[in-house]
């Protein structure tokens, strides 16, 4: 297949990843989306979530994102999202700690971050 | 060694310690430039997806949302003032107030009250000694600001846009930041934030002339709005927050460079005022010498006769 579509996964403060993809999915405010190349250009709300990019030559990067944006127009998708973290940058222990915590403090916020980036990477 | 000479030493030895220290310092605010300067450049990939993604809604829809609608009468307006936690940055901190002064005369000018939002210490103080009301200030993180930062601080800003101007809300929210504009130059400058006008958005957009696609909205392009709009203030306070700690250090840089300029001059003078001194010594024991010398012979020659 040698349809291809340009990824840019960007965080508020650093750029995470780019490259080209074959699939890209996210989980937008209404439901998991899947963007292939040639689709139709969209903008859509995510939700804190995992997202998988397939890429071109058969890997599969998995981010955990929360909150944020998709943009895909002319084979050019970006994510943008506040935080954004590969899944083999997280800390599995560090996240399991952190969700403990979250748990016993009631931060429900906190608690979901922590269970999507737990999510990131089993998921990969 | 005489008393002139020794205070000439001591002063010397002081210089040298304050110089030292200056000079650790104008090295510290160096390398604190280049990496806020980074930082700056890392956070601009999401800008400009973010601006492009604003540009893309407001182009692609006629929606309406508080951010961008401007009030018909403007009775309030916002300012918001970012100046550092620290002194030792020379006209730095008080251009910023100058500027965020004269915004705020102007606008009382045209008869609108304004609000003052503080970030930094030295603003605070400013405004503190001064008894002026400020609504809301942020300390503690103007060396290196992180998103979350910009996060705490656009949140009520947001909020007194959104609430009615009746219910104490803004009408339009300035902002007065230092520009970056290179390792030389920084200037103080106020823009207006918000209500955003998307044309002018548009007018920003790097790569003009492009024409945006027509973008299918997930769920809606309210919503979407709802989302986007905040974000996009967020990450133009995080980008002033950014440019603003980048010219702190790089003022800090200058004045620091200044100071031990100025330190290595002051050493040379009383290096040589201190050789005078000593030569004025050495001249002055000789004389005392050579007439204890001849006054000792003119003494001997009168008993020899």
């Amino acid at each position: 297949m040698a349809a291809e579509l340009h990824v840019e996964l960007v965080a508020a403060d650093r750029q995470v990843w780019s490259g080209e993809a074959t699939l890209v999915v996210a989980r937008t405010t209404s439901g998991d989306i899947g963007v292939m190349p040639g689709h139709q250009p969209l903008l859509g709300v995510l939700e804190s979530g995992p997202v998988t990019i397939r890429t071109s030559d058969g890997a599969t990067v998995v981010a955990a994102v929360h909150g944020g944006f998709i943009s895909f127009a002319d084979n050019k998708l970006s994510l943008l999202a506040e935080i954004a973290e590969l899944s083999d940058e997280i800390d599995v222990q560090r996240v399991e700690r952190e969700l403990e915590r979250a748990k016993a403090e009631g931060d429900a916020s906190a608690e979901r971050r922590a269970e999507v980036r737990l999510r990131a990477v089993s998921g990969s | 060694m005489g008393a002139q000479l020794r205070v000439y030493k001591r002063r010397i030895r002081s210089v040298s310690a304050t110089k030292k220290i200056t000079k650790a310092m104008e090295m510290i605010a160096a390398s604190r430039v280049v990496k806020a300067q980074r930082k700056v450049v890392a956070s601009t990939p999401y800008a400009t997806e973010l601006t492009r993604a604003v540009t893309a809604v407001g182009t692609g829809s006629n929606t309406k949302h508080p951010l961008t609608t401007q009030a018909e009468t403007v009775t309030r307006s916002a300012v918001l003032l970012l100046t550092s936690d620290r002194g030792l940055a020379g006209a730095f901190n008080s251009n910023a107030i100058k500027a965020a002064e004269q915004l705020t005369e102007r606008l009382e000018r045209e008869g609108r009250q304004v609000d003052t939002y503080i970030v930094g210490r030295r603003g605070v103080a400013h405004y503190n000694f001064r008894e002026r009301k400020i609504t809301e200030s942020w300390t503690g993180f103007t060396d290196e600001p992180t998103y979350a930062d910009a996060k705490k601080v656009a949140a009520p800003l947001i909020e007194a846009i959104e609430t009615a101007t009746a219910g104490g809300g803004v009408d339009e929210l300035h902002i007065v930041y230092t520009e970056f504009v290179s390792m030389m130059t920084q200037t103080a400058i106020d823009s207006r934030l918000l209500p955003l006008s998307l044309e002018e958005v548009a007018e920003e957009t790097p790569a003009k002339g492009e024409i945006l696609p027509l973008y299918e909205f997930e769920p809606s392009a309210e919503d979407v709005l709802d989302a986007l709009l905040p974000r996009y203030v967020e990450s133009r306070i995080y980008n002033a927050l950014l440019q603003s700690a980048a010219s702190k250090h790089a003022a800090t840089r200058r004045a620091m460079k200044s100071a031990t300029d100025n330190a290595g001059e002051l050493i040379n003078t009383l290096s040589r005022l201190a050789n005078a001194a000593r030569q004025a010594e050495i001249t002055q024991e000789i004389s005392e010498i050579v007439g204890g010398a001849s006054a000792l012979a003119d003494a001997t020659a009168g008993s020899d006769k």
